[in-house]
């Protein structure tokens, strides 16, 4: 691969007028001073703010930056400013090949208009030229799987049968410079896995800027990350799953909520023996070491005789991890008014992060039934605990232990 | 430099301006049953009006040289492709609002599609003022010439004037509706549908009016006369020049701004 800078940006920042009427006024200003070739002031108006401020990175042929940031942190402003579509206020963008933005997908669609004349025009607004999309045109449709209605009027197209056709079309275009803003969160899961696929080919002769709010497409795709807030660069490196555990500390962690109470309560939590009732305080679990789990629990059925508990380890993306079933494995529990219930989980293969607890109650029934009305309790994302000991560079939750062998020895 | 790299975006942009222009008349015309007529028909009613007006005696009109239907049916397209050639510009990039705050691409091809489209709608009122002006039995090749060249200045100055008012139509919706009020009225300060004023100081507004002699020159050339004040006519293909130019140099320019605010 060669080792080719295709984007080069060095302290772009970009400001941004909150006020409708102002801004409009400034932008007459800014185009009388642009015409008449004056230097625009550069420090900020009444109004305004960075939305953009002194981001630098060089992305090579090859390579992909993952540009990570809440709503609103500046990340379509610079995605803007790269591609040119605006002009930044102050640093400078250099950029070799052809670059091809995929903001929106369907922009250049006229909806009367059939499939087939859609990919003439949207690929032309795209750069190239009719010879090239003669010659690539079955390719587009048939990765777009739309052959059936390639004549039909776009109009006719549901949402994601649209944005595989922009799709198909954006990803036929050879570009140099690739910039994505969260377009593969669209579609169906098989045509998701599709264009990843697609994707991670042109990576390979492409240098590749990408914008995505899931986490785990970020970590399979990218070598280094650029977490902006406010406008700045608040993380930047190619550690991915530092940055990615730092965007998800960015959000305010979903309050632990109790959603069903009805036929049990649950009180003393503890981790490791530690009391986790003040929710900002983290019990820290090391990987590969033990969690152990005490609760109080009071059964207020007493109709009940025997009870389980599912446990499950939730994310930071509140996605569930790792889930546990006291009655797979073990005999259910006695339907007794008050216990202490202890569980303990050793070789915790979980990488660094913060988890979720949440804590669901079933009535017995034999042992195997979960049925809505045998629920008596729900805890959702009840207490929070950390795993620290592993630090990887690739964000995935579970890292296995295992032992290996060489030559039948194990080593 | 600047200039080089305006050509060269111009010269760049010709296939996808082509690409734009056959999808705007595709869709326009692709869900209507009439299609292509209501080019044709649009501006028929406007001249059918002030004929019906005249022919009531609603409005008595003389001293037109030539039958005042012909007069009012080539003043009033005319007029219309003039207003049609202001219009364009800001109509065209507004419709394409969608595309150019997403992609990148030379802006001119923008502009050349509504050129070709402008080309395209006055081509077929031009064909309806031959057509008529021949049935009413005038006709030479060197007056329809001129008629031609006279067209072209009035289709460039229009849409010079409103290349010019592009960037700040972006921004402002005033302008957009600004120009819609103002051009009838200016409609009436031309000789569109009558030949001149009574009273004279109305009547020398009326020849200070640029549209005047283009108004003028078109439906004399076309009925056998000459041009109409060739002096005042070159001065305005000098202006055509100078506003056409630095209104593109601004609408480049100004894309980036008014994107930023959409």
């Amino acid at each position: 691969m060669t080792e080719e800078t295709l984007i080069k940006v060095e302290h772009v920042s970009k400001k941004f007028c909150k006020d409708l009427k102002k801004g409009l006024l400034y932008g007459f200003q800014d185009l009388g001073k642009t015409v008449f070739g004056l230097s625009s002031n550069s420090g900020l108006r009444e109004k305004e703010f960075w939305a953009v401020d002194d981001i630098s990175f060089e992305v090579k042929r090859g390579e992909c930056l993952g540009l990570l940031g809440h709503n609103g942190a500046g990340k379509s402003t610079l995605l803007k400013v790269l591609t040119g579509l605006i002009s930044p206020d102050k640093g400078r963008i250099e950029m070799r090949g052809r670059v091809n933005a995929l903001i929106e997908l369907t922009a250049g669609f006229n909806p009367i208009l059939t499939g087939r004349e859609n990919i003439y025009n949207n690929g032309a607004v795209l750069g190239l030229s009719d010879k090239e999309i003669k010659a690539k045109f079955d390719e587009i449709v048939a990765f777009s799987e739309l052959e059936e209605f390639i004549d039909t009027p776009v109009q006719y197209y549901s949402s994601g049968m649209k944005v595989r056709l922009g799709f198909s079309v954006a990803v036929h275009t050879d570009p140099d410079v690739l910039i994505l803003d969260e377009v593969l969160a669209v579609g169906d899961a098989g045509f998701r896995a599709k264009s990843f696929n697609k994707m991670k080919e042109i990576m390979k002769s492409a240098a590749v800027i990408f914008v995505s709010h899931a986490m785990p497409q970020v970590a399979r795709t990218c070598d280094q990350v650029l977490f902006m807030r406010h406008g700045k660069s608040y993380y930047q490196g190619d550690n991915v799953n530092e940055g990615i555990s730092l965007y998800f500390d960015e959000f305010k962690n979903e309050e632990g909520t109790i959603e069903l109470d009805t036929g049990a309560n649950i009180n003393n939590v503890k981790i490791n023996d530690q009391e986790v009732a003040n929710k900002s305080d983290f019990v820290t679990v090391s990987y590969g070491g033990d969690l152990s789990i005490d609760l109080d629990i009071h059964i207020k059925d007493n109709s009940v005789k025997d009870y389980y508990m599912q446990i499950q380890i939730i994310d930071k993306d509140l996605k569930i991890v790792a889930v546990y079933f006291s009655n797979l494995e073990n005999p259910s529990f006695q339907g007794i008014e008050r216990s202490k219930l202890r569980f303990l989980f050793s070789n915790i293969q979980l990488v660094d992060g913060e988890y979720g607890v949440s804590f669901l109650v079933f009535k017995g029934d034999g042992g195997n039934s979960s049925t809505k009305n045998g629920t008596l309790c729900i805890y959702r994302n009840y207490c929070k605990f950390k795993v620290k000991g592993l630090n990887t560079s690739l964000y995935a939750p579970i890292h296995l232990r295992g032992a290996i062998f060489q030559n039948d020895s194990q080593l | 430099m600047v200039v080089r790299a305006m050509f060269r975006d111009l010269f760049s942009s010709l296939d996808l301006a082509k690409r734009l222009f056959i999808r705007d008349i595709k869709a326009e015309y692709r869900q209507s049953l009439l299609g292509i007529l209501w080019a044709f028909l649009t501006p028929l009613a406007t001249a059918f009006t002030w004929i019906f007006l005249s022919a009531s005696g609603a409005v008595n009109i003389a001293g037109t040289d030539i039958p005042y239907p012909l007069f009012v049916f080539i003043g009033t397209l005319v007029w219309s492709i003039f207003a049609d050639s202001v219009n364009t510009p800001l109509q065209q990039t507004t419709s394409a609002k969608a595309l150019i705050s997403k992609i990148n691409f030379p802006k001119e091809a923008i502009l050349m599609a509504s050129c070709y489209k402008l080309l395209f709608n006055s081509g077929i009122k031009i064909a309806i003022i031959a057509v008529v002006s021949i049935g009413f039995g005038y006709y030479s090749i060197l007056g329809l010439c001129g008629f031609l060249l006279t067209l072209v200045l009035i289709m460039a100055f229009g849409y010079s004037l409103g290349l010019l008012l592009t960037p700040m139509g972006m921004l402002y919706k005033d302008i957009g509706r600004m120009i819609p009020v103002a051009l009838p009225f200016l409609m009436f300060l031309a000789p569109v549908v009558y030949p001149g004023a009574r009273i004279a100081a109305l009547q020398n507004f009326i020849e200070l009016n640029p549209m005047t002699p283009l108004i003028n020159s078109s439906r004399d050339l076309l009925t056998g006369g000459s041009f109409y004040n060739p002096t005042y006519m070159w001065i305005i293909v000098g202006v055509t020049l100078l506003i056409g130019f630095v209104g593109w140099l601004i609408y480049r320019v100004s894309i980036p701004i008014v994107v930023e605010r959409m």
